[in-house]
C-alpha cells in the first residue's frame, strides 16, 4: 500500500461519516465516497495533493451524493405518486459545504453499522472493507476470487438489507453494545484470516487483506484504548502475521509450526504483540482474543520448536475452553495434551469429538489424530487417518501437506 | 467462516429430458431463470451455464505425445452433465438449498461439490 492509498484510505470512513451525519441516506454516501475517493486516485497525482484532503473529499463526495439524491428522487417521482414524496430540495437542503466534523471520529459507528446482525458474514466482511476500509469493489472482489459484479451485488444488498433493518447511524443501544462489538471483532478477525490463511496463487492480495485487518484493528484501539478484547485481537493478529515469511515454502507449501525457519519471523512484530497482549492480561477483563494471543506468544518466543512451553498452553486452552465451547479449541488443545503430557493423553483428549456433529464433516479432526498416531508410533494408523485427511480437505496446500505425511509413512 | 464456493453440477439423462412435457420444460426454463436472477442479486453467482448435448462433445486424450480426439462423451454413461452452477455460501447446506430448487434435482440430481481453495492452516 502507497503512502497515497493509506492517506485515501485513512479519510474513507472519516468522510463517509461527515455525509451520513449531513445527509442521512448511508447507501447513497458510501456510493458517493467511492466515487470521491476515485476522482482523488484520478486528480490528487497530477494536481498535487489539496491542502486540506479530508474537506476536498468531503466536497466533492457532498456535490456527488447531491446529483445522487436528485436522480433518487427523481426516479421516485416517476414511481411514485408525485404528491407523496417529498421534493427534491428537501433532501439536498443544505449546500454542499459541509462541516468538517474534525476531532470527532465515528469510524465505531460505522462499523457496527457494517457489522450489522441482518448481514451475512460474507455481506459484512465486504461492506466493512469497501465503507470503513476504502477498499474499492474490484479490489475486495480480487481478494475473494469472485467477479466484480458478484461482489457489486453483495455490497448494494447488504446496503439494502440495512435500511430494510431500519437502522440509523447511530451507536448500538448500551444494552447490545457488547454482542455488536463481538460481531466487529469477529469481522475483523475473519478479514484477517482470509489473507492469512491464503497461500502462494493470492499471495499479493492476501498480504493485503492482512495488513488491512491489521490497520482496521488499530484504528478501533485507538478509540477504545482500554478494550482489553481489542487489544487482545490486535496482538493475536500481530503475533498470527509475525510467523508469515516462514509459515510457507517457496513453492506455496505448507511449514508446520514445528519445522518453521524461526530467523525468518518478525521480532519487531512479536515483541509489540507480545508487549499488548501482556498489558491487557494484567489490566482489563479477560476474553478468547486475550488468551489466544497468549498461546501464539508462548510459541513466538520460544527460540526453537523443542523450547516451546507446552505445560502453559495447555493451562491457556483450558481457560480458552471455559470461554468457549468451539470443536476447534478442543482439537488444538488434544495437540498441547500431547506434546506437554503425551500421544496417547492427547487422544484421549480427542475422544469426545468423535461424536461431535460439528466436526463430522471437518478434515482437522482426522489430521490431528494422524499427527498424534504417529507420535505414540501407530505408523499405519497414522497414514489412514493422514491419507482420510486429504480426501476430505478442500484446501490445496492442505492436502498436499497431508499427502506427503502420508506418503512417508510407507 | 467465510463463505465457500460450491459447484453444482447439474445432471440429466437423454430420456428424462425427452420424457419432459412443453409445459414442464418451460417451467424448468422458468426456475433457472429466477434462480439465476436471485443468486445473482444477491452477489453469491460466479457462474452459471448450460452445456450443449453431450452429443457435441469431443473427448481428448493424450497417449505418448500423440493427441488423440473421439467423437462423444467420455464414458457412455447413462447421465450426463447438463449445466452448472458456481456459487458462494456461508455452508453446504444453503448450497444444498439451492440445488434443490432445480427441477433436474426432481428429474435426475444434482450434485454439490465444495471447490478446492489456495488457502490453509499450517498444522
Amino acid at each position: 500500500m502507497t503512502a497515497f492509498d493509506l492517506l485515501l484510505r485513512e479519510q474513507a470512513p472519516q468522510v463517509l461519516s461527515a455525509l451520513v451525519r449531513h445527509y442521512g441516506h448511508f447507501d447513497l454516501a458510501e456510493e458517493a465516497v467511492q466515487e470521491a475517493l476515485l476522482a482523488a486516485t484520478q486528480q490528487w497525482p497530477d494536481e498535487g495533493v489539496p491542502d486540506n484532503p479530508r474537506g476536498w473529499l468531503i466536497r466533492v463526495g457532498s456535490r456527488r451524493l447531491t446529483d445522487l439524491l436528485r436522480s433518487e428522487s427523481a426516479r421516485r417521482r416517476r414511481e411514485e405518486n408525485a404528491a407523496q414524496m417529498a421534493a427534491p430540495e428537501e433532501f439536498v437542503a443544505a449546500g454542499p459545504e459541509i462541516d468538517d466534523p474534525g476531532g470527532r471520529d465515528d469510524t465505531l459507528t460505522l462499523l457496527f453499522l457494517c457489522c450489522h446482525p441482518a448481514l451475512s458474514p460474507a455481506s459484512q466482511i465486504a461492506l466493512t472493507l469497501r465503507a470503513v476500509g476504502g477498499l474499492t469493489t474490484a479490489q475486495i472482489a480480487a481478494a475473494f476470487l469472485v467477479p466484480e459484479p458478484t461482489m457489486a451485488q453483495r455490497i448494494s444488498r447488504a446496503k439494502r438489507s440495512i435500511k430494510q433493518a431500519g437502522s440509523s447511524f447511530e451507536m448500538p443501544p448500551e444494552a447490545e453494545r457488547d454482542e455488536r462489538m463481538g460481531a466487529v471483532l469477529h469481522v475483523l478477525y475473519l478479514i484477517f484470516n482470509e489473507g492469512y490463511t491464503a497461500s502462494s496463487g493470492t499471495a499479493l492480495h492476501s498480504a493485503e487483506l492482512t495488513t488491512e485487518a491489521i490497520r482496521l484493528v488499530r484504528g478501533v484501539r485507538k478509540l477504545l484504548p482500554d478494550d482489553g478484547e481489542v487489544a487482545g485481537l490486535l496482538a493475536l493478529m500481530l503475533l498470527t502475521d509475525a510467523r508469515r515469511p516462514a509459515r510457507t515454502g517457496v513453492d506455496g507449501a505448507l511449514v508446520p509450526l514445528a519445522e518453521q525457519d524461526r530467523s525468518l519471523w518478525n521480532k519487531d512484530t512479536i515483541v509489540e504483540g507480545e508487549s499488548l497482549v501482556t498489558d491487557a492480561l494484567s489490566r482489563t477483563q479477560l476474553g478468547p482474543y486475550q488468551v489466544q494471543a497468549a498461546i501464539a506468544a508462548v510459541h513466538d518466543t520460544a527460540e526453537q520448536a523443542d523450547d516451546t512451553d507446552w505445560r502453559q498452553i495447555v493451562a491457556l486452552y483450558d481457560v480458552l475452553e471455559q470461554m468457549s465451547d468451539n470443536p476447534m479449541v478442543k482439537l488444538n488443545h488434544a495437540v498441547a495434551v500431547a506434546m506437554a503430557v503425551g500421544p496417547k493423553e492427547g487422544l484421549a483428549v480427542l475422544e469426545p469429538l468423535e461424536s461431535d456433529d460439528r466436526l463430522t464433516d471437518n478434515h482437522r479432526l482426522e489430521a490431528v489424530r494422524a499427527h498424534l498416531q504417529e507420535m505414540s508410533g501407530d505408523l499405519a494408523g497414522a497414514r489412514e487417518s493422514y491419507l482420510h485427511a486429504a480426501r476430505r480437505t478442500t484446501s490445496v496446500p492442505e492436502r498436499n501437506y497431508l499427502q506427503s505425511k502420508a506418503d512417508r509413512l510407507i | 467462516m467465510v463463505p465457500v464456493k460450491y459447484m453444482l453440477l447439474i445432471y440429466s439423462n437423454p430420456e428424462s429430458w425427452a420424457s419432459l412435457s412443453a409445459e414442464q420444460r418451460e417451467g424448468l426454463s422458468r426456475a433457472h431463470e429466477s434462480l439465476t436472477r436471485e443468486l445473482s442479486e444477491q452477489g453469491l453467482l460466479v457462474s452459471a451455464a448450460g452445456l450443449a448435448d453431450p452429443i457435441t462433445s469431443r473427448t481428448v486424450s493424450v497417449r505418448d505425445d500423440t493427441t488423440t480426439t473421439t467423437d462423444g462423451p467420455y464414458a457412455e454413461a447413462k447421465e450426463h452433465l447438463a449445466g452448472f452452477y458456481l456459487v458462494e455460501c456461508d455452508n453446504i447446506d444453503q448450497a444444498i438449498g439451492y440445488a434443490a430448487r432445480m427441477p433436474d434435482a426432481k428429474y435426475v440430481a444434482v450434485e454439490v461439490r465444495p471447490v478446492m481453495d489456495a488457502s490453509g492452516l499450517e498444522m
